[in-house]
């Protein structure tokens, strides 16, 4: 069973090895490519599955014993979040492979993607402080790479600014972990959890704020977000797309995870939450002053980082649930919605509001697939959105954190209104481009993408529909993971042993 | 030996982030080197007092080794920051040949809705009263 742990990092990684050596032909990378990544989603449902059955799986490697080798461990939470994250690196790549010149003049796309999807399932899968420093490293490395691929201006330009402030982050990453390792003496995690808790408590704060910000840095919470709405708009979509739904999400598990093993409370934390409270408020009010679809959705990914800390900082089974199916539910709703970005952009040539508009008349699909992200995203029932949103605001109240709860209220409508103004510019209304509204008048009242990325676009939206019509079970699943979180005595023994 | 070893980490920590703060590319890579220097340099100065090789067979008595996983942890990290400042300055190569400047560029979209605020900001004092 504990090879299931292994196949999502070593899958992906001999894969890209391969596409490598396939270098210039581009029907054999796609092929392996496909094959990797469809084997990783079955292994990560497997893994849930016997996640879901006997517990925490959790296997030594090289056979070091726990707090000297390198543990990879799945728990409840991991294993949700590989799942879905897997599903949507497999339904991106299909959108790549069939947008035109996505991948078809970079023989390097592949093996970087691939690259990537192993540095994420490593972080999901990690149980050791500096693997985690490596899982970053291997994402962060293969996303430089994407982001500035194609070498425009504006690409090289906003993927510098990515490139020093992650590097500035995993500097400081390095400097944490060392001073963790100076006041434990270790570094894998589950030994932490109760190496940590012997120490002082100033020094327990000063390394718990410490890892808070390095992480912080990477899922763009309040203050640390300014670079994200700046760097991620410029890539090619389907690149800005999996970002969106995964990167600052790896951020995020890694804040959940440490602040619940290693940093463990009892009350609501007052810092996540002001954090949480701002996260939203900025993230969303610079989305209503921007007038490009990419930027819109880029400063929403900020907006909705706040709900999942605000769920985490009540620190309260109810709160950490509900942060886990906002996650849950969070990674495919984004990358759907910028997909769709995508498929409106390939049209029209344009994201620009002022630009773009009627696309319902030419392209409905596109809408309809729009219209039922953006809903879930402003969480409208019965979507996804709500639910997540309605488990964090229940235990919110019965925390008894009300301001906070009134903030995130606000927050949502104020998402519903820049979903609309998304909504009236591109998809009701008349072009001001003259050439898009010559098209129309000449009887072109269709434009045509290919069928792959609508494919790809349609399944992850359908992904979105099924945590919405399952969203029983995927709640209690969460409910779980959250227990696992607040009470990580299964976790510590199986690692321990 | 240790108080000189932290004190070096102090500073090519403040010298990085000094250069860091500066307007052209290449100081502010140069300060990421050294910052990454500084945090290689701060994991081994927390393995404690130099000693012996960790080597299975050549082990004295267990006090006088010196500890191995600060090491290897420095060595991953430094290999790690070895090939991004690589790439980092590939890509600030990249940037020269585009722009012909070392400055980092302002965002331009940034910059529109800036003036777009300052407009509307004008136009709101200046209003019939």
């Amino acid at each position: 069973m504990s090879v299931l742990l292994v196949l999502p990092i070593v899958l992906p990684l001999l894969a890209a090895a391969l596409a490598i050596i396939a270098y210039n032909q581009r029907n054999i990378q796609r092929i392996i490519a496909l094959g990797a990544l469809i084997a990783v989603v079955i292994d990560a449902a497997f893994l849930l599955v016997a996640v879901e059955r006997n517990g925490v799986q959790s296997i030594q490697m090289g056979a070091w014993a726990a707090p000297i080798g390198i543990t990879l461990v799945v728990d409840m939470f991991s294993a949700l979040m590989l799942i879905i994250s897997m599903v949507t690196v497999l339904s991106v790549l299909v959108y790549a492979i069939g947008q035109p010149g996505a991948d078809q003049d970079q023989p390097v796309f592949h093996p970087v993607y691939l690259v990537m999807t192993a540095g994420v399932a490593l972080s999901f899968t990690t149980g050791d402080l500096f693997n985690l420093f490596v899982a970053y490293e291997i994402t962060l490395a293969a996303s430089y790479v994407l982001i500035t691929l194609g070498g425009r201006r504006e690409q090289i330009r906003s993927g510098m600014t990515y490139v020093i402030i992650n590097l500035l982050a995993s500097t400081l990453f390095v400097v944490g972990i060392a001073w963790v390792y100076a006041a434990t003496g270790t570094v894998n995690m589950a030994d932490l959890s109760g190496k940590i808790a012997q120490l002082p408590g100033g020094t327990q704060t000063a390394l718990s704020m410490f890892l808070l910000v390095v992480f912080g840095i990477k899922a763009a919470i309040f203050p640390l977000f300014f670079w994200l709405p700046d760097s991620y708009p410029t890539a090619r979509m389907p690149v800005t797309a999996v970002f969106a739904g995964l990167l600052t999400k790896v951020g995020v598990y890694s804040i959940i995870r440490t602040q619940t093993l290693l940093f463990p409370q009892h009350k609501p934390s007052t810092i996540l939450l002001i954090c949480a409270g701002f996260t939203m408020v900025i993230g969303v009010l610079g989305a209503i002053a921007q007038n490009d679809m990419k930027r819109i959705l880029s400063f929403h990914i900020v907006s909705q980082i706040g709900y999942m800390i605000l769920g985490l900082g009540l620190f309260s089974v109810a709160g950490v649930a509900g942060t886990v199916f906002f996650i849950f539910h969070q990674i495919p709703v984004k990358t759907a919605l910028f997909l769709t970005t995508g498929l409106v952009e390939e049209s029209t040539g344009s994201t620009a509001l002022s630009k773009v508009g009627g696309m319902i008349r030419r392209t409905p699909l596109v809408a309809a697939l729009f219209l039922l992200a953006a809903l879930s995203l402003a969480g409208i029932p019965p979507l996804s959105g709500f639910v997540g949103k309605l488990g964090i605001i229940q235990a919110g109240l019965s925390a008894g954190e009300y301001a906070i709860i009134g903030v995130s209220l606000v927050v949502s409508l104020l998402t519903l209104f820049s979903m609309i103004k998304i909504w009236n510019g591109v998809f009701l209304g008349t072009a001001e481009d003259p050439t898009l509204r010559l098209a129309a008048s000449e009887g072109e009242t269709r434009l045509a993408t290919p069928l792959l990325m609508r494919g790809a676009t349609v399944a992850l939206v359908g992904v979105t529909l099924a945590v919405a019509l399952f969203a029983g079970p995927i709640f209690d699943l969460s409910e779980r993971a959250a227990q696992g979180l607040l009470d990580p005595s299964a976790y510590i023994e199986k690692v321990l042993g | 030996m240790s108080f000189f070893s932290a004190l070096i980490v102090a500073v090519l920590f403040a010298v990085g982030v000094y250069l860091l703060l500066q307007r052209t590319l290449s100081r502010i890579i140069l300060g990421l080197a050294l910052m990454g220097h500084s945090a290689n340099l701060l994991l081994m100065v927390v393995g404690g007092r130099a000693g012996k090789s960790a080597i299975i067979g050549t082990i004295g008595s267990q006090d006088t080794v010196a500890d191995p996983l600060p090491q290897a942890l420095a060595l991953t990290a430094i290999v790690i920051s070895f090939g991004i400042i690589a790439f980092l300055l590939a890509l600030a190569y990249r940037s020269w040949v585009l722009t012909e400047d070392d400055e980092v560029e302002d965002d331009l979209e940034d910059a529109r809705i800036a003036q777009l605020g300052e407009a509307e900001m004008r136009r709101w004092w200046s209003r019939p009263k």
